[in-house]
């Protein structure tokens, strides 16, 4: 999976589950002032995350440090790349 | 006896004929049938049953995200009756965020669908790691209640009845008694339910869903009819918005109707079939909370499933306190038997039938069982004035209700 796929998964993934328009989807989107995401929509990003990727993160510290869709983009790539060079 | 006046200045309804009271005493007046065929029962081993009434004409995206990821179908009939009703009443952010502004309303159970979603999920690997966030705002007992306050941004008391077939008859009573002793002003108050499989199983298994009109489902269920054969299952929401009079005249709004009287009661005799003697014993209850006298009352709103033994215990019941005098019908030939949800959607139609000045029959009553004979059942559109209405709901566990509804004077 290229880094394009992984972020175009992300985004389709995080649009369908919290009904944002993709197309207003930046790296520079905020998750909480710009998605309008909470505290509980956190916990179903991580799960949507998961189910999409098949890894787990819930207890990864990086998780809690994300504000962006770019920081998350970061994340999951450098999760996917940790795990097929393991 | 209510201390305070209480009265009715708002309605909405999710029913099987769609959206809002115009619809839905649409389909009542032209004598439609809201039973369809669901094809989805038929897969399911054991159930005999393959009818129901759905709620039709619903847009859940209505609602914004934030509020519908806890709702599930219920608490979205339950939201949208709700805006209708404050709508109608002219109720506004200011009202409903009073804190005098409360809500009283109950379902059967939290959602089957969400359970049933959730537990087959878990039972796959015994895994909470899918769990998703609002699962718990879904299955709640309290979740329609909660639901619709956080919605509508109501800020008083929240109560959520659950008492099956009873539960909103219970609603409204419990909301009027608030309102009366002076503890809110404004009650949003009735019920909600959405249709599961579960729901028609309950009573498949104990014999009492309909099963014979399953390629004629417009012909069942038939309440007091020789020929009925059970329940069929419904959905949707009915909900009244109860205002203490001061507070309506005050606000020059329009009444649509009073509540005059409410009982409830227990009959520990069966926890599963109704009983004659208790049911005429909570509509006793409910006249002398209103002050009236049986000859007083215009219409009876039966609770009638066309069950067997319900019909007939109902009519024993009705006979022993009314005679043949008063006019009855049942609203579940048209509406299938919406659970928590049915005593508000009838209690709507009610209101309707006061102000218009119309009895609606009971669909599907053809031939008139012998042994639901010595009341006066309504079998066709009947003009005339009505003042006094009182409406029967009986729930399984035991539970009756009896709400007196009067013309606001």
């Amino acid at each position: 999976m290229t880094d394009q796929q992984i972020v175009e998964k992300i985004n389709s993934s995080l649009a369908e589950e919290f009904e944002y328009d993709l197309g207003e989807m930046s790296p520079e989107t905020t998750l909480f002032e710009d998605m309008g995401l909470d505290s509980l929509d956190v916990v179903d990003l991580v799960i949507v995350l998961e189910t999409a990727f098949g890894m787990k993160i819930r207890e990864e510290e990086a998780i809690r440090k994300i504000r962006t869709l770019g920081d998350i983009h970061t994340f999951v790539i450098a999760k996917k790349r940790q795990t097929e060079n393991a | 006896m209510l201390l305070r006046r209480v009265v009715i200045t708002g309605m909405g309804v999710i029913s099987p004929f769609g959206r809002g009271v115009e619809s839905l005493m649409a389909g009542l007046l032209e004598g439609r049938s809201g039973v369809v065929e669901v094809p989805a029962l038929a897969e399911i081993t054991g159930m005999r049953t393959r009818v129901a009434a759905l709620a039709t004409g619903v847009d859940p995206k209505e609602i914004p995200r934030k509020h519908r990821r806890s709702m599930s179908n219920m608490s979205v009939y339950a939201t949208l009756a709700c805006q209708e009703a404050a709508g109608q009443a002219g109720l506004g952010e200011a009202e409903l965020g009073s804190g005098r502004l409360g809500v009283s309303i109950g379902s059967t159970t939290g959602s089957p669908q969400t359970m049933q979603e959730f537990f087959r999920d878990f039972n796959s690997d015994n895994s909470l790691e899918r769990m998703k966030s609002t699962l718990f705002f879904h299955i709640m007992n309290h979740s329609c209640a909660s639901n619709v306050a956080q919605a509508l941004g109501i800020t008083g008391r929240i109560l959520a009845p659950a008492a099956a077939c009873s539960t909103s008859c219970q609603a409204v009573g419990y909301a009027a008694e608030m309102i009366a002793a002076g503890r809110q002003d404004f009650m949003l108050c009735g019920g909600a339910d959405e249709f599961h499989p579960l729901t028609s199983g309950t009573f498949d298994i104990i014999n009492a869903a309909s099963t014979a009109f399953n390629d004629a489902p417009s012909r069942t269920p038939r309440p007091f009819d020789r020929e009925r054969d059970g329940i069929v299952c419904g959905e949707g929401s009915g909900i009244l918005l109860l205002e203490s009079l001061d507070s309506a005249l005050e606000r020059g709004a329009a009444i649509l109707a009073e509540i005059t009287g409410f009982a409830t009661n227990s009959d520990p005799g069966s926890i599963a079939n109704p009983n004659a003697s208790a049911i005429a014993r909570c509509m006793r209850l409910a006249l002398a909370d209103a002050c009236l006298e049986p000859s007083r009352v215009d219409y009876l709103n039966a609770h009638a499933t066309a069950t067997e033994q319900g019909d007939i215990a109902e009519c024993q019941a009705i006979s022993q306190l009314f005679g043949s005098t008063v006019p009855v019908s049942s609203l579940k030939g048209h509406l299938g038997h919406a659970m928590a949800a049915s005593g508000t959607l009838e209690l709507a139609a009610c209101v309707e039938m006061i102000r218009q000045g119309l009895l609606i029959p009971t669909l599907n009553l053809e031939h008139v069982d012998p042994l639901c004979a010595g009341v006066a059942h309504v079998q066709g559109i009947t003009r005339r004035p009505v003042d006094t209405v009182l409406k029967n709901n009986f729930a399984l566990g035991g539970v009756n209700s009896s709400i007196i509804l009067r013309r606001y004077k």
